[in-house]
């Protein structure tokens, strides 16, 4: 299909977010919110559906999701209501979901964060609290359920239909990601599934005011496949239109290995699933005060600390953006620059050595075998010319290897750089007798040779010697 | 209540339904629907649904962690199961 | 001494003195039970542990350690109710097979009461019904007339407590279930105030509406247990955090500047000449203790058969989903997992619960959600503020419970509409979350039992308890008892 058709197109994305929330329990029983425990180990007479079993909502759950709404500048309601949500299938034990429905605890609230160099805002509709169902797999001809999943809590960060490209969605979703883990309320492990994306996906006309029918986008584990599945689908829509095609509404999954979507079996009737308030439980009250308080205690968020490293640090807005990417990197960032006083070698060491060797070994900032203070002691032992700046990348390689400080390295291995004039000029000395004729070469006028001598010298003092009084003391020496 | 709006409840109801049965609920379920028109005669306007009765003090629970059941008492009542896996036919 | 002519508060008392074995009395009440139960059908099933659970009781008084409020009183458990490591069927061929691993609140309280469980009664499938006919483990009889109907959907609980197979009775009450019954079997039976007792561990029918609560002999033998098995629970959060009174101890016969509300609406009904005859009687033994009748409207009560059979099959069509066939209970042949689901519930489930689900799916479906189940929320707010003005200018109110007294078995089964009829006087009640009781108040020329219903504000049990037993103390004094004794 030809991009002249194409361009004649603006897409609308819209992302609904479902975060599993980092509670010791689950949202409406006390069994523990645990990943990886035995088949059913984590199971009880309520999160299973078991006659007479009721819920009882856990006050953690409740926190973590206003803190989650606050920080994503939404309003908080007071007052909020469950409403059950029936449908039937093998993994939702009691026929229904306890979520909300029109009553949500978050409403109104907006992310931003920056596309390439522009900065978007995205609208938050609503954040609302809901349980997890448990996890069916199929096996043979049968299919098998495990419940620990049932009732785990989840947050659903529904956005406005804002997003225009698929680039945008997946730097949408990396934002938010990013901001739950900041306020510690989820590890946004794609992966894993504790933070789940669904995209819905239009397209309509430049200029026109209706939206295209939308199409949901499911079973996506990466920002990468977010991207691509986006891609693919506003394309397929495209196509379908310019083709005389209507577009369904529908749900679609994503087929990594072949990059294209492709839809769900449709029943043939629409789900109607039969909202009403949940009578077990009453309305969710979260009271002003409670509000402050937890607002109080919001850590510095993604956004605030990268303009924040920008203003203070003098860091240049990219180095900033990776940095600030994950809380734990930017705390790093930030002991390392405090100690040793220079931020921007701190930035330096820590983008392109440091991460090079993390990322090599698949590691976390969390588990760099290199701290932070051993970090700055590098940083500090360069400024202060202990080491030069060439040798301080082999004391990193063992400081990476051993977690050994770096003044424990360098005294062992004898690394530390020699300053002192006297033993300069001796080793100066040495290569001028060793190398008559290069010496003579360039007292007759060959410049070139210089950087042989130095690297003479370099050799001979294993490196150790300081380059600028090298280059000092040889050229006053072969002057003479 | 005409037989296929009931035949729809009755899937969203996940009940098998044979003819007759629809039959007779079709006639049954009509009458009772009709008697329920007389809540149309009350004045509603303004009126906030009641869902909870009587005014229950706010109740929620502590994160903290309780036993759960084991998973023997968990399977003890299952139809089928593999392992520690409840099993059902499959998902079409 | 025969123990079986004690009091429930006579036999608790003897038991923690030592004077009676808490064994003696559970081997007396279930060789008894088990023999007239060929008959009545009251039990689906009997506690085979009866009697290591009073061993221990018997183990508590020689300890010197007090077994508690129910000491070794034998105490009937409607099915509805999970008892840990016990059938649990809720009259239902859904769970015929079901053992819970674990126990609902309200039965874990009794045993902690010295309370020992006798068995398992019989009830209407789910909870659902008036008479006790919709169960899958057959009908229950009614003691006092064997082809009459025990009343429902707790028909077994009551049968049990008005035969003397045990000495009290726990059951639930939705639309009427505790009152009719106790009503139609000449027995005390109370609905607690929505939010009183603990309903975790019993199955959900409705729940907005469901209550359990005791049935017993005497009024103050069924406040000992509603004592027992009340307050807060922190496993459900609809139970209110108020403090349980003693009830049976503060009970007071004095009625002076006490006012009795007669409901107006409710005698507007056709009511059978015998049951008004005993109502306007317990008017006057009010009367004649103190008290002052007054009478009331209650402008929304003549719509409360429409509210509750759209809230009550609207939450439970949603309450009744879990039983799928997947985790427990009876799974069908299927290929697929649809099929699994539709024939599973087709085959587990009687006619009189899948109308009630159909109705309920129907009211909360889209496009009839706002007319029907939101319209039936909004009338019952209607109701309740009826009911919160009226008190204002009364303690409480006295009515009927039902029209006549127990009807033919297979009088009324085929008629859905006319049985759904016969809760006009209960539902109001459960609908605006009031106490209410039934206590005996006399019979009809043919020997059958008729009560009266008491309904007080939230929370105001003793008020209606107090005039329970004043009713109670002025009437059957020649101690009637049901044939089958």
């Amino acid at each position: 299909m030809s991009t002249e058709a194409h361009s004649q197109y603006e897409a609308v994305i819209g992302l609904e977010i479902h975060a599993q929330l980092l509670t010791e329990t689950k949202m409406f029983c006390t069994c523990a919110n645990a990943f990886g425990s035995g088949d059913n180990a984590n199971t009880c007479p309520t999160c299973l559906g078991m006659p007479g079993a009721l819920p009882v909502l856990n006050k953690k759950a409740v926190e973590f999701s206003v803190r989650t709404g606050l920080a994503l500048n939404c309003q908080i309601e007071e007052t909020s209501v469950f409403a059950r949500k029936n449908y039937f299938y093998p993994d939702l034990p009691k026929g229904y979901q306890i979520s909300q429905y029109d009553q949500p605890l978050c409403k109104e609230g907006f992310v931003e964060f920056f596309l390439g160099e522009e900065k978007k805002r995205v609208r938050i509709e609503r954040a609302h609290m809901e349980e997890d169902a448990g996890k069916s797999q199929h096996q043979d001809q049968d299919t098998l359920v495990n419940y620990n999943r049932s009732s785990v809590p989840l947050l659903e960060i529904v956005s406005g239909p804002d997003m225009r490209s698929a680039k945008e969605a997946a730097e949408y979703a990396r934002a938010v990601r990013s901001i739950l883990q900041y306020i510690g309320v989820c590890d946004g492990n794609l992966e894993e599934g504790s933070m789940r994306c669904d995209c819905n996906v239009s397209v309509r006309k430049w200029g026109a005011e209706k939206l295209g029918t939308k199409v949901e986008l499911k079973n996506i584990n990466s920002f990468r496949f977010i991207e691509k599945a986006i891609e693919y689908e506003i394309e397929r829509q495209i196509d379908a239109i310019e083709s005389g095609e209507k577009i369904i509404q529908e749900t679609r999954l994503y087929d990594s290995d072949k990059n294209r979507t492709f839809s769900m079996r449709t029943k043939e009737e629409a789900q109607d699933y039969r909202y009403f308030p949940e009578p077990d439980l009453l309305p969710v009250r979260v009271s002003p005060m409670w509000i402050e308080d937890i607002k109080s205690h919001l850590p510095e968020l993604p956004l605030q600390r990268f303009e924040r490293f920008v203003r203070e640090y003098g860091l240049p807005e990219y180095d900033s953006q990776i940095l600030t990417q994950s809380k734990d990197m930017a705390g790093y960032f930030e002991v390392v620059a405090k100690v040793s006083k220079n931020p921007k070698a701190s930035s330096n060491w820590i983008m392109v050595e440091l991460l090079r060797c993390l990322n090599e070994e698949k590691k976390e900032i969390v588990d760099s075998p290199v701290s932070s203070q051993n970090m700055a002691e590098l940083i500090a032992s360069i400024d202060s010319g202990k080491i030069s700046g060439k040798i301080a990348k082999t004391v990193f390689e063992e400081m990476y290897k051993t977690s050994e400080a770096p003044e424990k390295i360098i005294k062992e291995k004898g690394l530390a750089q020699v300053s002192d004039s006297g033993s300069i000029e001796k080793w100066i000395d040495q290569i001028i007798e060793s190398n008559p004729g290069q010496v003579s070469q360039y007292r007759s006028g060959k410049d070139k040779l210089f950087g042989f001598f130095v690297g003479q010298v370099m050799k001979v003092s294993k490196g150790q010697a300081n380059p600028e009084l090298v280059n000092e003391l040889l050229l006053k020496k072969l002057k003479e | 209540m005409k037989k296929e709006e009931l035949r729809h409840i009755a899937t969203l109801a996940r009940l098998e339904m044979e003819d007759e049965e629809l039959e007779l609920f079709s006639e049954q379920l009509s009458q009772i629907i009709q008697y329920f028109g007389e809540l149309k005669k009350l004045d509603t306007e303004g009126v906030e649904p009641l869902v909870t009765p009587t005014e229950i003090e706010y109740w929620m629970r502590e994160d903290v962690v309780h036993d759960s059941l084991s998973t023997e008492d968990v399977l003890r009542n299952a139809p089928d199961k593999r392992g520690h896996l409840f099993k059902v036919p499959p998902v079409v | 001494m025969d123990l079986l002519k004690l009091s429930l508060s006579e036999t608790a008392e003897k038991v923690r003195k030592g004077e009676i074995k808490a064994v003696d009395v559970t081997k007396a009440y279930l060789e008894r039970s088990k023999s007239l139960n060929k008959e009545l059908n009251a039990y689906i099933s009997f506690n085979e542990k009866a009697l290591i659970a009073a061993e221990k009781v018997d183990q508590m008084v020689a300890n010197k350690k007090d077994p508690g409020l129910l000491a070794g009183c034998p105490i009937a458990i409607k099915d509805l109710l999970c008892t840990k490591d016990l059938a649990s069927t809720a009259g239902s061929k859904v769970l015929k097979n079901f053992i819970p691993p674990y126990s609902a609140t309200v039965v874990e309280r009794l045993e902690a009461q010295g309370a020992v469980i006798l068995g398992k009664t019989n009830l209407d499938e789910f909870a659902m019904g008036s008479s006790n006919e919709t169960s899958a483990f057959g009908s229950v009889k009614n003691p006092w007339d064997v082809t009459r109907v025990p009343g429902g959907s707790s028909g077994g609980s009551a049968a049990a407590v008005a035969a003397k197979m045990g000495l009290g009775a726990i059951a639930t009450d939705t639309g009427g279930s505790i009152r009719q019954p106790a009503n139609f079997c000449g027995i005390v039976g109370i609905k607690p105030t929505y939010g009183r007792v603990s309903r975790y561990g019993i199955v959900s029918y409705a729940s907005s509406l469901d209550q359990a609560g005791p049935m017993g002999v005497t009024v103050e033998d069924t406040a000992l247990i509603l004592e027992s098995i009340s307050g807060h629970d922190p496993r459900d959060s609809t139970t209110s955090q108020k403090k349980v009174p003693q009830w049976a101890k503060n009970l007071k016969g004095d009625l002076r500047g006490v006012v009795v509300g007669k409901p107006k609406e409710y005698f507007e009904k056709e009511i059978d000449s015998e049951v008004q005859k005993i109502i306007d009687e317990s008017f006057e033994i009010l009367k004649s203790q103190g008290a002052t009748i007054k009478d009331v409207t209650l402008p929304t009560a003549p719509y409360a058969i429409s509210i509750y059979y759209l809230v009550a099959p609207s939450e439970a069509s949603s309450n009744l989903a879990r039983y799928d066939g997947v985790r427990y209970g009876h799974r069908a042949e299927s290929k697929n997992i649809e099929e699994l689901y539709m024939k599973s519930r087709a085959e587990g489930f009687g006619r009189e619960v899948k109308r009630r689900i159909m109705l309920g799916t129907f009211a909360l479906s889209s496009g009839y959600y706002d007319a029907y189940y939101i319209k039936a929320c909004k009338a019952r707010r209607l109701l309740l503020q009826d009911f919160m003005k009226a008190f204002q200018g009364c303690d409480f109110m006295l009515s009927p419970v039902t029209t006549t007294a127990a009807f033919k078995i297979g009088g009324r089964i085929k008629d859905p509409l006319a049985m759904y009829l016969n809760d006009v006087f209960t539902t109001p009640t459960n609908l605006a979350g009031l106490p209410g009781m039934s206590v005996p108040a006399g019979f009809t020329k043919e020997g059958l039992p008729v009560g009266v219903q008491l309904t007080a504000p939230h929370f105001e049990e003793q008020r209606i308890l107090n005039a329970a037993q004043v009713i109670e103390k002025h009437t059957n004094k020649e101690k009637r008892k049901p044939n089958v004794y």
